[in-house]
């Protein structure tokens, strides 16, 4: 059998119980507070809500990444976190630039029905 | 795998470009030589092609956020999220997939240390946080179309749907491939193959659970903010 061989190469960038605890202790916390905060109607301002929600979450993600997903800048060469990177690029201009246009078109669709009518 | 591509890769490359370089007149004798002699496979192919697949997969989520962000506000005349969400089910929902997160990785740390027995208990305690996570989905998604409020009725709903439910699928596929995976340990035991499948999956599965973090926070959270 060829599985000691493959079993030691492939298990390079594996995590520990110390680090899967970690990040178990810390996504619970980060996702507790926005639960608490938006159930427990923390703050006034929705806006103020919703900017630290996505904070959380962010940095949730991150979390995920690091000590679920293994990832660093030297598992596989580096390969994963460039294309990570590429797709961060790609994700960042499919959602701005979706916002940024539907936002304009729908400012533009909004004559109301009876302004309609009476169009010629 | 770095050092092995930095050194191979000018090698094989650099005659290649000088032929296309120098000039077309010139036919190949040999039209082999227009492909790599032997081809580089890094030892841990499979695990960069399969994060590259997630890759995509996250562009898939991206579109389908961008549709949720787009859309999340057309009610015409509907249900609001605010009317419609059940945060505690949606919290039940969030820490039943966090935790089949953190079973999945005892499941990866048995199988490093080679114990089967082990990996195949955090295999199925996993493998049943997940169904809790479908069968919680399901109910909820049954729930609102029968309170009228299915995809049909609203851009809003119907942009819910798909993002929660394409969510929803994945995970699905993810158990089919967790019993595919446990039947196999059981038939073969923790050879070189079954280890390579039970990283791909954790990827996957991982990787699920990041999507979800965005699905709570954007879908649930801020969709009953005021």
């Amino acid at each position: 059998m060829s599985e000691s061989a493959a079993g030691v190469h492939a298990e390079g960038s594996h995590g520990s119980l110390k680090g899967y605890l970690t990040g178990f202790g810390l996504s619970v916390l980060l996702t507790a507070i926005p639960f608490w905060l938006v159930m427990g109607k923390v703050f006034e301002r929705p806006g103020a809500t919703a900017a630290v929600l996505l904070a959380f979450a962010v940095v949730q993600i991150l979390v995920h990444m690091v000590y679920f997903l293994h990832m660093n800048a030297k598992s596989e060469g580096g390969w994963t976190l460039l294309a990570l990177l590429f797709t961060l690029v790609l994700v960042v201009i499919a959602l701005s630039g979706s916002l940024w246009v539907m936002y304009h078109l729908n400012e533009n669709m909004m004559p109301s029905m009876p302004d309609m009518r009476n169009m010629p | 795998m770095s050092e092995t591509m930095a050194e191979a890769l000018p090698e094989e490359v650099t005659p290649v470009l000088t032929t296309r370089a120098t000039g077309r007149a010139e036919v190949p004798q040999d039209s082999s030589r227009f492909y790599l002699a032997h081809e580089h496979h890094p030892e841990n192919g499979t695990l960069l092609g399969f994060w590259i697949y997630l890759m995509s997969d996250c562009l898939v989520f991206a579109c389908l956020f961008a549709m949720y962000a787009v859309l999340g506000h057309s009610y015409a005349g509907g249900p609001t999220g605010a009317e419609l969400f059940d945060l505690p089910l949606a919290a039940v929902n969030t820490s039943l997939l966090l935790l089949s997160s953190i079973t999945y990785g005892f499941a990866m740390l048995e199988m490093q240390r080679g114990r089967l027995p082990g990996t195949l208990i955090w295999l199925v305690i996993t493998g049943a946080f997940g169904a809790g996570f479908i069968g919680i989905e399901l109910h909820e998604f049954a729930h609102l179309i029968h309170e009228g409020a299915g995809p049909q009725r609203s851009a809003f709903l119907s942009s819910f749907f798909t993002l929660v439910g394409t969510h929803g699928l994945h995970v699905t596929f993810g158990l089919v491939w967790l019993a595919t995976l446990v039947v196999q340990l059981g038939r073969r035991g923790l050879v070189a193959a079954n280890r390579r499948r039970l990283m791909c999956l954790s990827m996957f599965w991982h990787f699920l659970d990041v999507v979800w973090i965005g699905v709570f926070t954007f879908v649930y959270l801020m969709g009953v903010l005021p």
